[in-house]
């Protein structure tokens, strides 16, 4: 999904990494190996980058410079328009960003803007994010009944992480674009939530 | 070894019987720890504390190799020689979830450790494999720019 706009810059001393929040290898393997990158396509079966980075919801991308600082936080990317009927985003704009980044032909954020731009995660996130672990763990274990108590108490906690309730739903046995799901987002939206959320569009 | 964990007969509340080992969850590792399980609460001997999970009681405070933690006022951590896991996960303000019919738990990053580590921008490090196993360090790619990207087949 990423591997034109890598080959594109890559000349340009950038690169894509690309982190799969999946349940196993096999459940990223056939759209890693339809991308066939040549960047490092990652697999994070533990969610380790979404308890570091806070990350909720995917797509999900951050610019980090060259000092390996957080120059652009956490925003809604997407590297095609298949899905833009539904989500309403366009993934023009955000990739024409990242190309002028990286030709340097644009900044990323200072870092007061940067910092005003994240969202940090609470105690609550951090707890439902421990439930996720003993959950996935649990599960791991083969002991899907006690996993799913904790997968449940995990998306109370915060019923705003996808990464959670629906990133949950392969572990479980549930279609993650089935009926449960499209439940969970129609009730999500009635209650004004919204199931992306970009940055506020300050920079192209 | 002897000496300590000798110390623990069955008139102490790890006598045997209620004895058992519980797996504790850590990002980064896991593993089994001497606990006993009382009312729903994980209760570990001093010397779990120490051996397994690397913190001591120290005339109010709780330290591990790399700092140190005072309890609240009122806390009643150690009484006894008995360390509740959920005190212990309270003092260090990290989550713990726990499920003691399953005999494990999960003790995970405090909010704040987090926060502040996003706060300061440098972009936390992380190792993972790629599909064929091989390991990933972000922290190798210093002196490029990254477009770090987080998707899913979900």
């Amino acid at each position: 999904m990423w591997q034109a706009l890598y080959e594109e810059l890559r000349g340009r001393n950038f690169v894509v990494i690309a982190v799969a929040l999946d349940k196993s290898p096999d459940d990223a393997r056939p759209w890693i190996e339809k991308a066939a990158p040549t960047y490092p396509a990652l697999i994070d079966t533990q969610h380790v980058v979404a308890d570091l980075y806070n990350i909720v919801n995917v797509p999900t991308a951050l610019w980090i410079d060259e000092r390996g600082r957080i120059v652009r936080p956490n925003d809604v990317v997407f590297g095609t328009d298949t899905f833009k009927h539904i989500t309403q985003l366009e993934s023009a704009r955000p990739l024409a960003a990242v190309r002028a980044w990286a030709r340097g032909e644009a900044t990323g954020f200072a870092a007061s803007e940067a910092r005003a731009l994240q969202t940090l995660p609470t105690a609550l996130d951090q707890q439902a994010r421990a439930e996720f672990g003993l959950a996935e763990w649990l599960a791991r274990q083969g002991r899907a009944d006690a996993a799913e108590r904790h997968f449940v108490r995990a998306g109370e906690l915060a019923p705003h992480d996808f990464t959670i309730r629906r990133g949950s739903m392969p572990i479980r046995g549930i279609d993650p674009m089935g009926p449960q799901f499209r439940e969970m987002i129609q009730a999500w939206g009635a209650a004004g939530r919204p199931y992306y959320r970009p940055l506020p569009d300050t920079r192209g | 070894m002897d000496g300590p964990r000798a110390s623990i007969t069955s008139s102490s509340p790890y006598g045997h019987g209620g004895n058992a080992m519980f797996t504790l969850i850590e990002p980064d590792r896991t593993r089994d720890v001497a606990a006993r399980v009382e009312a729903g609460r994980v209760l570990l001997s001093a010397d779990a504390l120490r051996e397994d999970l690397g913190w001591e009681l120290h005339e109010g405070t709780l330290c591990n190799e790399s700092m140190c933690v005072p309890l609240p006022a009122g806390s009643r951590l150690g009484e006894g020689g008995v360390f509740d896991l959920g005190e212990v996960a309270a003092t260090l303000d990290r989550p713990l979830a726990v499920d003691v019919d399953a005999g494990a738990a999960f003790l995970g990053t405090s909010a704040g450790e987090r926060a502040q580590a996003l706060g300061s921008l440098v972009a936390p490090d992380f190792t993972l494999p790629d599909l064929a196993g091989q390991p990933h360090t972000l922290s190798s790619y210093r002196g490029t720019k990254v477009f770090l990207v987080a998707w899913a087949s979900w």
